[in-house]
């Protein structure tokens, strides 16, 4: 759809008096290297990225940059708002290892897995709602992930309200000195929180790390949501639109090192999940 | 000498005389006066002559993101701010081609590019008793010596790990900098703060949202209508606790009644929640504020968007004129607003007089005068997962951040603003931070007429368009009006108008090289003469296509704007530089 407006507006070219290339301040045309591998991330966002490496998304880079036997470069950004545009758009690196599939500002892979939202809570303190409800739910208070995107929510901020099960519920927004997941746990684990329900890699990592003993719980969306807002997301390689041949190989990459990237992923504490949302 | 007399000016406050003219031909502040009418009592340039206007000097900043600032005239020097990282010129206005003076460099930290949700702007300094006062993008407000550009102090104020930035102009008013933040996406809380003009510390801040001290309500708040009536409905009014993020950033502009001894400002939107996730009015975001500027403490307060829907922020400008209105005068605010209504209130009560859609407005049905309720149109309620189509006006509203001017010779409201609607329907997977979401596609298009712009003359006490001209885009600039009734503003592809302020008709253009989102100023330079002053270069949330170099196949890109600027980058390019007209011949 968006497609084929495009093609149309690149055949009626406007009609100017001098010649469009002057006037004209094209997007940056960029190709990606052959000989190295050049990948977008933020420096400070475990599980995924870190300046020091130590993600696992930094760990899937190295994998797939020696397989192609080709050096490997980061372009440090945070990952906020703009972040496509201000990575691969401005031509500084060619490949975000973590999107979801069918994202459309890149041209995705396969989707190498899939996690889902996640209950998280204290060992001992209960057991998870059995669905969103859940009598108990609503008198919980629960840490969600803001986006930070104009009136965009996380799927489980989204269901809390309109299960009517939001009265209690703490935003945790992306700007602050951890992610915001870490902050979710570490109230959680302070008691200042009863709960969090917290995208799935991210509530893992977090948990196994915390100062108590956690309970994560991947969390189904409930059935009247599940269609507009799915709790489970696919995630692949994102590559530059229109960058074909390097997204093939890094597809075929991903193939040839599955079973090194889901111990990675298993290392990290990703819960995964499998079927339909 | 002058600076004296103006100095004095200043101390002889409190006469009917809202939009006090200054003692000569300068441009202290954004919106010229304290009634934030933007209009000059030069008279040199007029309808029979506009159109021998000339190039009679410019300067190029260098920068090439969004240029919004106002330049300001005081002491026969120039003074610009830029967008980030904000550079702060004086250019000397009494030698040939105005070189420049000095530069300050604040330094503002290269993070709070990131935390700038639509173009890192800025909106430009004020002056006061000798000093400037300016913003940056990284939440500094700064003093500096005006005669030096020495700098005398600067205040942290706010900060860019919780997302905060500051891109507005302050207002001096009574020895006090107003300022005020931006971030409402980013989970900030808004505030506006007062600063000792003389040591940069901090003598009050009034929160957006939260308990009744925080927003400094008192007895002697007396809001109009009963919905804002109440104790602490800045924590009631959402679900527990969320107005500790609540948005109602305060990133337009000020207004000063000195009569009244009264503040005027709006609030922005509710954020970053979506609005399901938010039931209640959410005070005290989307709405104005009435102040006392000593203390800070709130008079009276109207929320012009409760539980705002479609990101209509209230940061717009409000404008302060006495109007003879069915046989009595009274004293009034006119509102050029984001939802689609020109407001015209009394702003002694903060009572709702009349509002009238300026543009097609299919989001709300119109509003309650005795209430003061808006009337939403549930239809245009952009539900999760449902596809909705022609909500007008579009995000950015009827009129942003661009200022209107008012003329008080010919009693018109010059409004410069878009004519936007948008469709929120394909929705998407995305990633923020490594959260996963399924955000609406919003996509913005020409609303009614296929023209992207307008510029409307508006009769406020008819409560009607006296006369308009369709532009291709956006007017995303400000506009000026003169004694001469000669108004003037800028279009996104570059041009520079003359209008006959009576009539429309256009008297003069002029090319600039890149698109102005500026705000027009005018003033009398040191040899006697009328100059008119402007600072192109093309960007904002409007023009983000072009400064930030997006992808113009990306429709969503700009929160969506994209979808309605594909063609710009086709019609201008970047690149701030300032242009000052005059009519030929030398001065007096």
């Amino acid at each position: 759809m968006r497609l084929l407006a495009l093609l149309a507006a690149v055949v009626v070219a406007p009609a100017f008096a001098q010649p469009i290339e002057a006037l004209r301040t094209p997007p940056v045309k960029v190709h990606a290297p052959s000989d190295v591998l050049r990948v977008c991330a933020d420096p400070d966002n475990l599980p995924y990225s870190r300046a020091d490496g130590s993600g696992f998304e930094n760990r899937i880079a190295r994998l797939l940059a020696m397989d192609l036997g080709v050096d490997l470069q980061f372009a440090w950004l945070p990952d906020r708002r703009g972040f496509v545009r201000k990575t691969l758009g401005a031509g500084d690196c060619d490949v975000l290892i973590g999107v979801p599939a069918g994202f459309e500002r890149v041209a995705p892979t396969r989707p190498y897995y899939r996690s889902s939202y996640a209950w998280v809570q204290r060992e001992g303190a209960g057991e998870p709602p059995s669905s969103f409800d859940d009598p108990q739910l609503a008198g919980r208070r629960i840490g969600i992930q803001l986006i930070g995107d104009d009136q965009a929510t996380s799927p489980p901020g989204f269901a809390l309200a309109r299960h009517a099960a939001g009265a209690h519920v703490v935003g945790f927004p992306i700007p602050g000195d951890k992610p915001a997941a870490q902050r979710i746990v570490e109230a959680i684990a302070a008691g200042e929180l009863d709960a969090g329900i917290v995208w799935g890699p991210q509530a893992g990592y977090f948990a196994k790390r915390a100062s108590v003993p956690m309970r994560v719980a991947p969390m189904a969306a409930p059935p009247d949501l599940a269609r507009v807002q799915p709790f489970a997301f696919e995630i692949a390689v994102g590559v530059r639109r229109g960058e074909d041949a390097l997204r093939q190989r890094v597809d075929e990459a991903l193939v040839r090192h599955r079973a090194e990237i889901d111990t990675i992923l298993a290392e990290y504490g990703v819960p995964r999940v499998e079927g339909t949302p | 000498m002058r600076c004296l007399v103006l100095a004095l000016a200043g101390l002889l406050a409190g006469t009917a005389a809202l939009a006090q003219p200054q003692a000569d031909g300068q441009w202290t502040m954004a919106a010229r006066d304290h009634a934030s009418t933007r209009f000059s009592p030069l008279a040199e340039v007029t309808p029979a002559n506009a159109a021998q206007l000339q190039l009679a000097f410019s300067f190029p900043t260098g920068l090439s993101r969004g240029h919004e600032a106002a330049p300001i005239v005081a002491e026969d020097t120039m003074f610009i701010v830029g967008p980030y990282p904000n550079p702060l010129f004086a250019l000397d206005l009494t030698k040939p081609g105005a070189p420049l003076k000095w530069r300050f460099d604040p330094k503002p930290h290269p993070s709070s590019q990131g935390v700038a949700c639509c173009d890192t702007v800025n909106r430009g300094a004020a002056y006061d008793k000798g000093r400037l006062f300016f913003n940056t993008l990284d939440n500094q407000t700064i003093a500096v010596d005006a005669k030096t550009g020495k700098e005398l102090w600067r205040t942290q104020l706010g900060d860019i790990k919780k997302g905060e930035s500051m891109t507005m102009a302050p207002l001096v008013v009574k020895d006090k900098v107003l300022v005020g933040n931006a971030g409402g996406e980013f989970g900030v809380r808004g505030w506006l703060t007062a600063l000792d003009a003389a040591t940069g510390t901090i003598a009050w801040r009034a929160y957006s949202t939260g308990p009744d001290k925080d927003v400094l309500i008192g007895p002697d708040f007396k809001p109009f209508y009963k919905s804002d009536q109440g104790k602490d409905l800045g924590v009631t009014t959402w679900p527990s606790g969320m107005w500790k993020i609540g948005g109602g950033t305060v990133w337009g502009w000020v207004s000063y009644d000195a009569e009244l001894d009264l503040v005027y400002y709006g609030t922005g939107n509710p954020g970053p929640w979506n609005p399901e996730q938010r039931p209640g009015d959410n005070k005290w975001t989307s709405g104005v504020f009435a102040r006392k500027p000593d203390t800070g403490e709130a008079v009276w307060y109207y929320q012009l968007s409760p539980h705002d829907l479609h990101d209509y922020d209230a940061v717009n400008e409000s404008i302060l004129v006495d109007l003879d209105l069915q046989g009595s005068k009274r004293k009034v605010l006119l509102r050029p607003e984001r939802n689609g209504y020109v407001y015209v209130m009394d702003r002694t009560t903060g009572q709702v007089l009349s509002a009238t859609p300026f543009v097609h407005v299919t989001s709300s049905l119109g509003v309650d005068l005795q209430t003061g309720a808006l009337k939403y149109n549930p239809a245009k309620d952009a539900r999760m997962g449902e596809t909705v189509r022609s909500i007008c006006p579009a995000s950015p509203g009827a009129k942003d951040w661009q200022p209107a001017a008012w003329s008080p010779r010919t009693r018109i409201l010059y409004i410069p603003h878009q004519n936007l609607c948008q469709d929120a329907s394909v929705y998407e997977a995305s990633y923020i931070a490594g959260t996963p979401f399924v955000g609406a596609d919003v996509k913005m298009y020409a609303g009614p007429g296929g023209h992207r712009g307008v510029f409307t003359a508006w009769d406020p006490v008819a409560a009607r368009k006296v006369w308009e001209v369709k532009e291709d885009f956006p007017v995303w600039s400000g506009a000026l009006v003169t004694a001469g009734d000669v108004v003037f503003y800028g279009t996104m592809d570059g041009w520079f108008k003359a209008l006959d302020a009576k009539s429309g008709k256009e008297l003069w253009k002029f090319k600039t090289d890149s698109g102005i989102i500026g705000q027009p100023v005018t003033y009398r330079g040191p040899d006697g003469k009328q100059y008119v002053a402007v600072l192109a270069g093309v960007g904002g949330w409007a023009g983000a296509i072009v400064s930030g170099r997006l992808d113009p196949r990306d429709g969503g890109a700009a929160a969506g704007f994209v979808n309605a600027m594909r063609d710009l980058p086709e019609r201008t390019k970047a690149g701030g530089k300032l242009y000052v007209f005059a009519l030929p011949g030398s001065g007096k």
